[in-house]
Formats: structure tokens, C-alpha cells, sequence
């Protein structure tokens, strides 16, 4: 049995797999309506999140399957101290499949290891978002026919932001990927990013202060959203946060068909404004995200079973 | 010269970095014995200029895997009879289990009753990484 807790679980082929049966099912939803009639996803959020439970759910949803589960840990046994590996045991006999989301980094390895239904990590903590990772692969293939051969700018907060970091570890894995690392000084790339992962992988990569000095090179840009939290003193803050807001006046120097991502919630980091630009995708991104997860939730199943190898 | 008597069944680990006996002491768990234990510490030697010793007397093996942790540079000497029958090096342990815990307040380790379970991420640098959450190791070998 199969599940999906750190980007790095399905190797490229799998990954490509999925990703084509996503494009499948995005063509022809149509077609897959029934496929999960009498199968039952358990949706446990230990951590309140709105995008990701709700396209976990509208995925099965749409596959003809139900949906089961809690939205916050209050609400679930966990709050009598339940533990992880007991709770996922008992999900074990009343789900076929489980979404994960959980405050607690590790928690979906625990439970996929107690679990007889396939696990899927919806996030866990401040550590992995693999299906975030998926949807943004897709997106990039969907929008460049391709995932290689590309310079991706990176942009905001690159020293927490867990999209940024699951993002670049799959992305070494393709081939003549350019890494533009866009970050104020006290939120730059962790080093252990740049020392296990950059380095040697042998692709190219450099870090820049401001998006208007590397845009015109940019084939993806990946905007994340600069915290206030994140800074020791306010002026700092206010010093920067500017630099790292997209605008339509930043975008003038970019290539025509660059695809600008963002993995949402976004609060100020992009303009209003940019969101009328034909190149602005990230609605488009999560709204992918849904083909994705019903097109993981095919293959982890074993619905699909050309997808994931045995 | 300090004198401590040379042990006739036992184990000495020698080549200790100095400053590491008593860490190679606790995570070995060798307050639990009731025999008889010797550390010296800051010993002369003619390689490292300085160096721990430890001598147990009435043990016969180690977990070696915790002794390479600390210190990859130490050696284990075998004693029977007062003769030494066999050298051992320790080396970089791929997996520690259960050696060290996860200092990280978000790790689910921190409330789940799990293994602890490192893996070793660089040999150069000698950097473990959780297994669940995936911090690296702070610890102080």
C-alpha cells in the first residue's frame, strides 16, 4: 500500500503519471464521476484549513465517493488525547483513504505507519505540503507543456516558506531548471537548502534583492507572502515589504507568457491589479489542485493502476 | 602521572576526544553498572595531545553505534584474562534509535509515544536529521 507524505514519495515517472491523469480527468471530468461510488475519504484537519480540506473533499466529491471527518482538533478525539496511531487505526475501519492536516510535524508518517488506508499528508505543520507540490508541478506543466527548461524565480519569504522548500526539491529532479532565489537578506534560502539540495544537484542558481532586477529572465514566478511576524523590528518590515509586492508597473519587463503562481492564501504580496494579467495563474493554480487530488486519490486507491508502481 | 589499575576483564574505550567522557558515559548508560568504572580525562596523548579514557571493568560489549555517534575517533579494546583480545572502531552510525530525542516543540515526538529515530543526512558534517519532522540535530556530541 501506497501513501503520500513527503513530496519525494512518488519518483518522476510516478509523479508524470499522476499529473497526465490529472489533465485526463481535468478534459474529461465527465468520465471519472462514478469511479469512487462507495468509497469514503476521511478528511482529518487536527489544524483548520479552508483550501485544502475543501479540494481534498470536492475531489472525492466529484469522483462519485463521500466524505467524512473533522476540521479541527477540538473537535476530534485528539482533544481527550487520543493519540495519532490509535486515531488513524479506528479511521482504518470506517474510511478507505485519508487526508491528513496536522499541527504536529511527522504526524502523517506516524499515522501511514499504523494506517491500513493509504495516507495522504495534507500538511503538517511547518514541514511538508506534498499535494501543494503536485499542484504546483501541474500547473507549471499544464501552462509550459513541460516541467524542465526553465528559470523559476522564487519569491518572498524562501527561509519558512514550506511550498518554496518542497518546491525546489522536486524541482532538481528535471532537467535544466534555473533557480532565482528573491529574498529580503533576513529571509533568504535556509543553508541546508542551498548545501543538500542546490548544490548538488548541478543546477544553476543565484539570489536576488529585488524581482524588478531578474524579471525580464523568468519563466515562472512563485510569489510567497512576506510575514510581518517574520522580522525582529518593524522598520524593517516596512523597509521591505515593498519590494516584494508584484505590480503591474514590476511586470512590464517580463516575458509574455510567464507564469506567475502564488500557493494562496495571498494578502497584499500581489496587487488586485495583476489579478485582470492573462500571465496571473495561481486561481487557476488551485482550482488545479482539485484534478490533482482526485487523480492521487485514483491512483492511491488503485484505481488507476498504470499510475504508481507496485 | 595519575595511576589507574589496568582492568583483568572488560572493555576500556580509548582515543576518547577529549571533553567527550563524560557524554560517552551518560548516553551509554554506564552509571547504571555496578562494577567498577574508571574515566580519566584529559590524558596525555602522544597523537592528539589530549584525549579521554574509559575503563569498565566486567563489560563485554557496547553499543557501538552510540559510541560512534559521540565520537567516531574512539576505540574500543576488548580485555580477558588482562590480555587484549580484540580492537574495535566505531563508526558513524546511518540510523540512531532511541539515542538522542528531537528537541523540535513541533515535532509530533514531542507528544506521540514513537522511536526517536535520526538518520544520518552528512557524513562530512556528521548531521542527523529526524526522521518525523525532519530538524536537524542540535545536539552536542
Amino acid at each position: 500500500m501506497r501513501h503520500l507524505i513527503d513530496p519525494l514519495d512518488f519518483n518522476m515517472e510516478e509523479t508524470g503519471r499522476l499529473l497526465e491523469l490529472a489533465a485526463g480527468i481535468l478534459q474529461r471530468p465527465g468520465d471519472y464521476a462514478h469511479c469512487c461510488d462507495g468509497k469514503i475519504l476521511a478528511t482529518l484537519f487536527f489544524e483548520p484549513s479552508t483550501r485544502t480540506r475543501l479540494s481534498f473533499e470536492s475531489a472525492m466529491l466529484r469522483l462519485g465517493g463521500q466524505v467524512l471527518g473533522f476540521s479541527s482538533a477540538g473537535s476530534s478525539s485528539a482533544s481527550k488525547g487520543e493519540s495519532v496511531a490509535d486515531t488513524i487505526r479506528m479511521i482504518s475501519g470506517y474510511a478507505d483513504i485519508a487526508a491528513m492536516r496536522h499541527f504536529k510535524e511527522g504526524a502523517p508518517f506516524v499515522a501511514a505507519r499504523y494506517s491500513k488506508i493509504p495516507v495522504v499528508n495534507a500538511g503538517d505543520g511547518g514541514h511538508q505540503h506534498p499535494t501543494q507540490t503536485l499542484t504546483d508541478l501541474f500547473t507549471i506543466r499544464r501552462k509550459r507543456g513541460e516541467i524542465g527548461n526553465l528559470t523559476i524565480g522564487l519569491c518572498g519569504d524562501l527561509k519558512f516558506g514550506r511550498t518554496v522548500h518542497s518546491l525546489i526539491k522536486s524541482l532538481v529532479r528535471y532537467e535544466n531548471v534555473r533557480f532565482v532565489l528573491i529574498s529580503p537578506e533576513e529571509l533568504r534560502t535556509p543553508g541546508y537548502i542551498v548545501k543538500e539540495v542546490l548544490e548538488p544537484s548541478g543546477h544553476s542558481f543565484n539570489e536576488a534583492r529585488k524581482i524588478e532586477e531578474v524579471m525580464p529572465e523568468l519563466d515562472v514566478l512563485y510569489m510567497t507572502r512576506v510575514q510581518r511576524e517574520r522580522f525582529f523590528n518593524e522598520e524593517d518590515y516596512v523597509r521591505l515589504k515593498d519590494s516584494y509586492i508584484l505590480t503591474p508597473e514590476k511586470l512590464k519587463s517580463a516575458k509574455k507568457d510567464l507564469v506567475i503562481m502564488h500557493p494562496l492564501p495571498r494578502v497584499n504580496e500581489i496587487d488586485k491589479l495583476v489579478d485582470e494579467d492573462p500571465r496571473a495563474m495561481y486561481f487557476e493554480q488551485a482550482r488545479g489542485g482539485v484534478f490533482v487530488r482526485m487523480a492521487l486519490i485514483l491512483a492511491l486507491l488503485g484505481l488507476e493502476p498504470e499510475v504508481l508502481d507496485p | 602521572m595519575l595511576n589507574i589499575d589496568s582492568i583483568e576483564n572488560g572493555i576500556v574505550i580509548d582515543h576518547i576526544t577529549a571533553g567527550r567522557g563524560m557524554r560517552v558515559y551518560e548516553l551509554l548508560d554506564l552509571q547504571k553498572l555496578d562494577t567498577c568504572v574508571a574515566i580519566i580525562r584529559n590524558a596525555r596523548s602522544s597523537k592528539f595531545g589530549k584525549k579521554d579514557i574509559i575503563k569498565i571493568e566486567g563489560l563485554t560489549d557496547i553499543d557501538l553505534d552510540v559510541l560512534g555517534f559521540i565520537d567516531d575517533h574512539a576505540t574500543v579494546c576488548v580485555i580477558r584474562d588482562g590480555e587484549l583480545i580484540e580492537k574495535k572502531q566505531p563508526k558513524l552510525p546511518k540510523k540512531l534509535v532511541n539515542i538522542v530525542s528531537c528537541k523540535n516543540p513541533r515535532c509530533i515526538t514531542s507528544v506521540e509515544d514513537v522511536d526517536q529515530v535520526f538518520t544520518l543526512c552528512d557524513g562530512e558534517r556528521h548531521r542527523y536529521r529526524c526522521q518525523y519532522c525532519e530538524q536537524v540535530l542540535e545536539e552536542a556530541r
